[in-house]
């Protein structure tokens, strides 16, 4: 949390200003009962109309003067707060844009998104609040104290005590009830998943009869919700009877004291008005307080929650040691690669060593989870090997520029994924300086030429955000164009021909095999889709059962029969 | 504007009935605002009157003012008491409302027709029995506390104040609506920039969200400063629109405590030259003063009340309109217990539609045998899907009839009809319990090693006990970690356990590697032996091992008979054969 505060660096003169200004306000708030005291002794004793005049404009003065501080304060809060949290967000997102993949497998989207729009929200809230009465809660409350002991020692000692109790009192009850808020939460989560539940398994749990059993569950749960809120309810509510009692027990004797008082001459009737004023500011300052605290308590959790995403090391762990040199010819290469997920138990990827040359095709195949993905996001680095190495034109992956190894490939992920803008602005991802000539040379290998000419404005089409109104064959060939535009000298197709129909498919692997200064990486459920690879890879449970071509495969590897026969045997029967 | 004061005067009618049963409870929290109320305005008397003994050096009446100050303690006492007993019972009513409402809605959704159920989505009916039942709570309880007292508040100062001197409280009743004004006109003037700064935000959350679940996307294409150049871009805009609805909403609390230090001068003022005049005492002007304080707090706070009210009706309306949604056809009374049927099945002249102006099935008609195996095959959107709600009684038909054993499903009961069929459909879904739990969903009562049988027979029971804690392994809302397939198996276990006399699958398709695929027919094979059985087949081998492929399309049997039959004929089935299958 404390590291978040580097960004209020410029707004220093708001947050000093800010809180200087509201307690000069609440200055003026605390001469009131003063002022008060003078009318009754000085205008009403003595008969004084003038002084009850002077007094009363006095009064309205104050006010007006508490108002153009006030206002001034709430301005350089405001100023401070959103320009703070603007600065967070800037160096939020840019971080997390420069995370690892691993990082983000970690952190998760929904977590990201949460802490840059939620917890920011919660943060510039809690900044800007208590900026404006951080200080002048307290302030006004030892303020009243302070007053209190120049009109009467011994009255005053009276606001010495009631203080105390009453912050036992306002932020025990708020300790004691924040916790069982949590609960509350906890347990209305439950009933909404319940909820939920029900309404998405509807079916399944009428074909079963479970409704009525499901009712009795949810009955519990909504009752132990119930006795949960009752609970903390009746915990809050002591809050203000306490204070309450407090509060008008420290007046009664103070009255009481103030009567001796004035009888020993020693103070005035004005003086036990105003110390009855300033004992009655207390309690609405306090309360206030509370709610700040607990303002202030989420918005720090949030902040801490930010600073922990900003602690993330970003980027892959740099590796001196591995030397840059070209250790040999291939374009990639892998050499007894194990891979391991952090968290992830065990390994995913073990003991793979295939080598791939230049304008040479690799299919990899195997069932889902087997390690397919795993082995091409070695390619660009996405993930670092946990034992053996990978080499991209016979380097090291982990002694490349990031930028330039990822520049030298064009990925076409499983999820055929675009941005909100034109088809042009989406192709140019591949490459910010290409051409239309270009973009239409890639959306031919592609077999995407027709997507775009169908659409109004061709180029400038605008796609939507996610890509919704393009079907999902549509993007998945833009995607694969976007990758193209690069002229990538290594193409990775991680399954991005599922839904293509058979067809477009086969022309798209036609086209492919144009590129004959590419290495292609084509990764893929379907036999037929890398039947004509210069090398398959079968993998099984994160290792390579199998590696050759697709007849000396079928005649040595059983994983890789029983796929193709699978898929197979439908054309054979009909045949 | 009319029909919505009709519609909130029905809800508030809605919420009295639900009130009702806690009247008691309501009339006592009533009864004890009052006497809070009026102790609360009572003290500042007392205080006053003491005051009034405190003049000068030897004019302390310590006789008056020690049974006074005790009166105020005793009084004070009965004030806090009255005033937690009020809390509770507050909260008590409105918890206690929440629950019923929220279990009135929960045994509601379980008898509602799935046609609702389909048409409204899950978010909706969740966010009515979670969210509007929650802001339905806080308005009630805020109205409870903080409306009545407020306006008790308010109508009791009134009396007292004119009580003690009517002339200073007509400058209170002046001057203090001012504040509600300043307010409202601040609200008004700060709208536009909260609509602005709301427009901004959400384009900032677009990009976000946009940009951040496909992170790796980004990454992968090198792609990360121009997505930060153009967050930077909105988020400038954002800083500008945010700080203006920031500051200029802020006024409204210097304002209106602006507004209350007149109010206080002038009571102060006019006060002060009123006890020169002799018509009032120094106490009674300390106790206006300590009035002005509490008259205008409840004004200010009244107008966020009423929003907060108006509120909680509407969500009360959208709850109320769930509770009240018609309900599915009760089973007859009469109707018959279907026992271990033998599994004849047949559909005479059916037709069926979603919605009245678009026909879906019309004259359908099938007689199936029991044991025999029937596949559904057709192009997406024919009515396959249809055709398993109206057999499980999901949905009624619209014409014709359907019947088990010679019964017509509608006479006999929901229960009896669906326990005698097995269900497993495409889209996998598993409740967030243990896997023990989800298997036995159909059979509680069977003993683990039926389960464990049933796991076995299903292929399911090798991955289970890999689980960290194989049957007691809790899985996740949705299946969590699970892979399609696995949760596939669990939900052949789970129909596997009760197993009975007829079947509907939906076969699993493209999200399934082929070969957990082949697990999975196995196991649907084991299940299929002796039963009738429903099938929505994808794969060849299903189709041709069928007694009877009945194909649809376009939401009737265009096509009855065996595959041979089938394709001799050369009609649609050929045609979707070759298509499909042939290369």
């Amino acid at each position: 949390m404390k590291k978040l505060f580097i960004h209020m660096k410029g707004y220093v003169r708001e947050c000093i200003l800010g809180p200087l200004l509201k307690l000069f306000e609440a200055t003026l708030e605390l001469l009131v009962p003063l002022v008060i005291a003078g009318m009754i002794d000085t205008g009403i004793t003595g008969g004084d109309t003038g002084y009850i005049w002077r007094m009363g404009l006095l009064l309205a003065g104050l006010g007006l003067a508490g108002l153009l501080f006030s206002v001034t304060a709430q301005y350089f809060a405001a100023r401070a707060a959103v320009g703070f949290v603007a600065r967070i967000k800037h160096a939020l997102f840019a971080h997390l844009q420069k995370l690892s993949y691993t990082e983000l497998d970690t952190l998760g989207s929904s977590t990201m998104i949460t802490r840059m729009t939620s917890d920011t929200a919660q943060l510039q809230n809690g900044v800007n609040l208590a900026l404006r009465l951080l200080l002048r809660s307290p302030f006004v409350v030892f303020g009243a104290m302070i007053m209190a002991f120049t009109i009467d020692f011994k009255a005053a000692l009276i606001f010495a005590c009631a203080i105390p109790v009453l912050c036992v009192i306002v932020f025990g009850i708020m300790l004691i009830s924040i916790p069982l808020y949590k609960k509350v939460q906890s347990a209305l989560d439950r009933v909404t998943k319940a909820t939920r539940e029900n309404l998405s398994g509807v079916r399944v749990l009428r074909a079963f009869c479970r409704e009525e059993a499901e009712i009795d569950n949810f009955r519990e749960k909504n009752e132990s919700l119930t006795r949960e809120q009752k609970f903390v309810g009746r915990i809050a509510a002591l809050m203000n009877p306490l204070t309450y009692v407090v509060i008008n027990l420290a007046i009664v004797w103070l009255i009481h004291t103030g009567a001796v008082r004035v009888e020993e001459g020693l103070i005035t009737q004005g003086a036990v008005i105003a110390l009855y004023n300033y004992m009655s500011q207390i309690l609405v300052e306090l309360i206030k307080m509370a709610n700040l605290i607990i303002t202030i308590t989420k918005a720090v959790a949030c902040g801490n929650r930010i600073s922990a995403v900003l602690d993330i090391p970003t980027g892959m762990e740099a590796h001196p040691e591995i030397s840059a040199e070209a250790q040999n010819d291939d374009a990639v290469r892998f050499t007894d690669v194990s891979l391991r997920y952090r968290g992830g138990g065990d390994t995913s990827l073990s003991g793979i060593s295939f080598s791939a040359r230049r304008g040479e095709t690799i299919g990899i195949i195997g069932g889902t989870g087997s390690g397919k993905s795993s082995l091409v996001n070695l390619i660009p680095r996405f993930y670092d090997v946990e034992n053996g190495s990978v080499t991209v034109n016979g380097v090291d992956v982990r002694a490349w520029d990031i930028d330039k190894l990822r520049g030298t490939i064009g990925i076409v992920p499983q999820k055929a994924v675009l941005f909100h803008g034109s088809i042009r602005d989406n192709l140019r991802w591949g490459n910010a300086a290409a051409t239309d000539e270009e973009i239409f040379a890639a959306l031919d290998i592609a077999q995407a030429r027709k997507v775009v000419e169908d659409k109004d404005g061709g180029l400038d089409y605008m796609i939507e955000q996610g890509g919704r109104n393009l079907s999902g064959g549509q993007r998945q060939r833009l995607t694969i164009a976007r990758a193209l535009v690069r002229h990538p000298e290594i193409l990775i197709l991680d399954d991005s021909a599922s839904a293509l129909d058979f067809a477009t498919d086969a022309a798209l692997r036609k086209s492919l095999r144009t590129l004959t200064d590419t290495t292609v990486f084509i990764v893929s459920q379907r036999t037929s889709s890398i039947a004509h690879a210069d090398r398959i890879i079968v993998l099984d449970d994160g290792e390579a059962v199998g590696i050759g071509t697709h007849e000396e495969l079928l005649q040595t590897c059983a994983v890789y029969r029983e796929i193709y026969e699978s898929q197979f045997k439908k054309e054979g029967e009909s045949a | 504007m009319k029909t919505d004061k009709k519609v909130t005067a029905a809800t508030l009618k809605k919420v009295l009935q639900h009130i009702k049963n806690y009247r008691l409870l309501l009339i006592c929290s009533i009864l004890l605002a009052a006497l809070t109320v009026a102790l609360t305005l009572y003290v500042p008397i007392l205080i006053g009157e003491a005051i009034d003994c405190i003049i000068e050096p030897g004019k302390v009446d310590f006789g008056t003012i020690l049974p006074i100050l005790l009166r105020t303690a005793i009084i004070v006492a009965i004030t806090a008491a009255a005033q937690w007993i009020m809390n509770t019972l507050n909260n008590r009513i409105t918890y206690n409302i929440v629950r019923d409402v929220r279990d009135e809605a929960f045994v509601r959704i379980q008898s509602l027709p799935l046609s609702y159920l389909d048409q409204n989505p899950t978010g909706s009916i969740v966010s009515r029995v979670i969210a509007d039942a929650d802001q339905f709570a806080d308005g009630l309880l805020m109205g409870f506390t903080q409306l009545f007292t407020g306006v008790v508040t308010i109508l009791g100062t009134l009396i007292f104040m004119l009580t003690i001197h009517p002339g200073i409280t007509v400058v209170v009743v002046v001057l203090t609506p001012i504040s509600l004004l300043v307010a409202r006109f601040i609200a008004s003037r700060t709208h536009s920039f909260f609509t602005a700064q709301a427009e901004v935000r959400g384009e900032q959350t677009a990009h976000i969200d946009e940009m951040l679940q496909n992170q790796k996307v980004v990454q992968a294409f090198s792609y990360e400063d121009d997505s930060l150049a153009q967050f930077d871009e909105i988020n400038d805009r954002l800083h500008k629109c945010s700080l203006k609805a920031i500051f200029y909403s802020s006024l409204v609390n210097p304002t209106t405590r602006f507004v209350n230090s007149l109010v206080y001068a002038a009571v102060a003022l006019t006060g002060a030259l009123t006890v020169i005049t002799g018509s009032l005492s120094v106490g009674g002007l300390s106790c206006f003063l300590s009035y002005a304080n509490q008259y205008t707090k409840p004004f200010n706070e009244i107008s966020g009340v009423i929003t907060e009210l108006q509120n909680a009706l509407a969500c009360a309306a959208r709850l109320f309109a769930l509770i009240e949604a018609e309900a599915q056809l009760p089973d007859a009374p009469d109707a018959r217990q279907l026992a271990d049927a033998e599994g004849t099945v047949s559909l005479r002249d059916v037709a069926f539609s979603y919605t009245p102006d678009k026909e879906l099935i019309r004259d359908m008609n099938l007689e199936v045998q029991p044991g025999q195996r029937i596949a559904i095959v057709g192009p997406t959107g024919c009515g396959k899907t249809t055709l398993i709600n109206l057999l499980m009684r999901f949905y009624d038909v619209c014409d014709g009839s359907v019947s088990v054993d010679g019964t017509d499903i509608r006479d006999m009961t929901r229960h009896s009809l669906r326990s005698n069929i097995g269900m497993v459909l495409q889209d996998t879904w598993l409740k967030s319990a243990t896997i023990r739990e989800n298997i036995k969903m159909g059979r509680a009562d069977a003993s683990d090693e039926e389960m464990i049988e049933a796991a076995k027979a299903a292929h399911a029971h090798s991955f289970i006990r890999r689980l960290p804690d194989g049957y007691d392994t809790v899985i996740g809302e949705d299946g969590g970690s699970l892979s399609q397939g696995q949760k596939q198996l669990l939900c052949i276990t789970r129909v596997m356990l009760c197993l009975p006399p007829m079947l509907i699958l939906d076969e699993a398709t493209s999200s399934i590697d082929t070969r957990t695929e082949i697990r999975i027919q196995k196991a649907f094979q084991h299940m299929m032996q002796g039963r009738t059985s429903f099938i929505v087949a994808h794969r060849l081998s299903t189709i041709r091992e069928a007694d009877c492929i009945l194909v649809m399309r376009d939401g009737s049997i265009v096509e009855q008979g065996t595959h041979e039959e089938l394709l001799s004929s050369g009609g649609f089935y050929a045609q979707l054969y070759n298509s499909q299958f042939a290369s």
